[in-house]
């Protein structure tokens, strides 16, 4: 039986997550990805019919919060946990944005 | 020679920044400028184990611009989760409205050519946080600040409706008079709260066949004369690029283009490779909203008169020209300032002058906006009262406004304390004019003579008198008694 995914999607769906995945994990992932779907396959044997999408799995809605600040961490908390930061930013690798090329 | 119609059409993608004291789902408070990263907590962060909860305010706020650009709103809505990986995203994915925004199919009406409306269809409106800042360093790194992070945002989409470039300013002069008076937003351009992105693409007939060019979107647009000029200029680019190429919508992709202000061009930007895939799936952490009617009528009643419904009746009811509408009705607290003057008996044409006129001179040199100025209606009409009735001059109006601004006297006190109260008295005047006839025999015998010279030194008596009154004679009643004086 053919699989659900193929490894090119699972090459894609990698490349989108910035996932750099070896050809043996492609070969993995699009087995494991692949029985996955199946297995939510079965869903479809379901008789849905009338029956409204479900958009959350709690039968709450309107959980809001009053506009009123509190405090924030501060940029040195804030800072604390990133690889590399400069005391102000995080510093990243420079980001070619396509805004500014030009 | 072939034929060649050719008809532009644009449609926009706007992003509000709403008017909350807090982010869309955290408490982080929102300030303009700040240190970098300070106000950044594990929600906006997007640190494991935080959950997002929704801003009231927020969520208010857009359902009544929603309703203000007379949409139909949803009674249920949902978040969603709209992925993608870029430095300035902490979680990797932007909550967001996908299929069930909670509002679609409205419009907003925009003034064209000698007060008529246009209406533009509004595709949808919906909720969603802004992401951060990257700062763009000389060195081989960015640097990130998440200050704006989480930023509530309303993302209104509008049908490809507009057919100029002045149409689209039109629209975004519009849109930002109707979330101000609403209070949705500060929608300042230059602080990036209010941020447009054209949609432009022509169609063009050419030996009786239409084509269509590729759409492109134009970004960094931080001006309403941006805004018009890049959508100008990208009638006439793509027009060449037509006629050069043949190129049409069905060959190429949606392109983006850049303004670059400077040379007053767009400029072609980088192409990701990948189409855009986002992947959209409702947010876990974030429960749905219900709006039963009862809450849309009341923020419904929270609405006021929109602005151009406001400048129409203004030239209809008060008879105010066109220029003069607009001017009063581009900020509510001047449109408010200008009814309640009119409600106390100050004459519209009158007290538009002295507001727009005076009052906004005033505004402008202290920098400030006409509803910090601490003047109020009855000043206002008080000020038309005493001009309507000649005791002061149309030129004192705006002394005594300045006066206003500094202290909480009346307007007939500040104008008895300025000695602006003009002389109506005949029988003083009729002293102050009999003396210059007296000092002033040429003159008089050329007003006598009658010909080319009377009227000059009719002129010039008139002005002599109101010299020895130092500028507080009524004009109209000096040249009565002249009148009476010479026949
Ligand atoms: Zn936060």
């Amino acid at each position: 039986m053919a699989q659900k995914i193929d490894i090119d999607q699972v090459r894609k769906v990698a490349n989108l997550s910035r996932l750099d995945l070896s050809s043996e994990q492609l070969t993995e992932f699009a087995g494991q990805l692949s029985s996955i779907l199946e297995y939510v396959e079965k869903m479809n044997e379901l008789d849905t019919d009338g029956v409204e999408p479900l958009a959350h799995c709690l039968e709450v809605s309107n959980c809001f919060r009053e506009d009123i600040a509190k405090e924030s961490l501060g940029t040195d908390k804030t800072l604390s946990n990133a690889p590399e930061q400069d005391g102000q930013f995080f510093i990243v690798p420079k980001i070619l944005d396509e805004s500014n090329a030009s | 020679m072939s034929s060649v119609e050719c008809k532009v059409v644009i449609g926009l993608e706007i992003h509000v920044q709403l008017l909350t004291k807090t982010k869309m789902f955290c408490g982080c408070a929102l300030e303009f400028a700040g240190e970098p990263n300070s106000r950044v907590c594990p929600v906006c962060l997007g640190l494991p184990g935080s959950l997002p909860v929704m801003n009231r305010k927020a969520f208010e706020l857009s359902v009544m611009a929603g309703l203000a650009l007379n949409c139909k709103i949803a009674n249920f809505t949902k978040w969603d989760r709209k992925s993608y990986y870029y430095p300035d995203l902490p979680k990797n994915y932007q909550i967001s409205q996908y299929d069930l925004p909670f509002s679609e199919h409205g419009f907003i009406e925009i003034p064209v050519n000698s007060g008529d409306a246009k209406r533009i269809r509004i595709t949808r409106a919906h909720l969603e946080e802004d992401a951060g800042k990257n700062v763009h360093t000389a060195g081989n790194f960015s640097q990130v600040d998440l200050n704006r992070a989480g930023t509530p945002l309303l993302e209104i989409v509008t049908e490809p409706d507009m057919n100029s470039g002045s149409e689209v300013r039109a629209l975004a002069i519009e849109l930002q008079r109707i979330v101000q008076y609403l209070g949705v937003s500060e929608a300042s351009m230059q602080k990036g709260q209010m941020r447009f992105e054209p949609n432009v693409n022509l169609h063009i007939i050419k030996d009786g066949k239409e084509y269509k060019t590729p759409i492109t979107e134009v970004k960094n647009l931080n001006s309403f004369r941006a805004l018009e000029e890049s959508v100008n200029y990208e009638h006439s680019r793509q027009l060449e690029e037509f006629l050069a190429t043949g190129k049409t919508m069905e060959m190429g992709n949606k392109s983006t283009r850049g303004w670059d202000a400077d040379r007053g061009v767009t400029v072609l930007q980088r192409e990701k490779e990948e189409a855009h895939d986002y992947r959209y799936f409702p947010d876990p952490d974030l429960l749905p909203v219900k709006l039963t009617d009862e809450w849309i009528e009341d923020m419904r009643s929270k609405l006021c008169e929109l602005p151009l419904q406001k400048q129409f009746r203004y030239v209809k009811e008060f008879k105010l020209s066109e220029y003069d509408a607009g001017v009063l009705t581009a900020e509510r607290a001047v449109a408010e300032l200008f009814e309640g003057a009119v409600e106390q008996g100050g004459e519209p044409k009158r007290v538009c002058n002295i507001i727009s006129q005076a009052g906004l001179k005033l505004a402008n040199e202290a920098g400030r906006s006409m509803a910090e100025l601490n003047i109020d209606a009855e000043g206002v009409a008080a000020i038309a009262k005493m001009v309507e009735a000649n005791e002061i001059n149309a030129g004192a109006a705006g002394a005594i406004l300045a006066e206003m601004t500094k202290t909480d006297k009346s307007a007939k006190a500040i104008a008895e304390e300025l000695n602006l109260i003009q002389k109506s008295d005949a029988s003083e005047l009729e002293g102050l004019v009999d003396a210059v006839i007296a000092e002033n025999p040429q003159a008089v015998d050329d007003v006598k003579s009658g010909g080319k010279k009377s009227k000059a030194a009719r002129g010039f008596l008139m002005g002599k008198v109101m010299q020895k009154a130092k500028g507080q004679a009524n004009p109209k009643i000096v040249s009565q008694i002249l009148a009476k004086k010479f026949g």
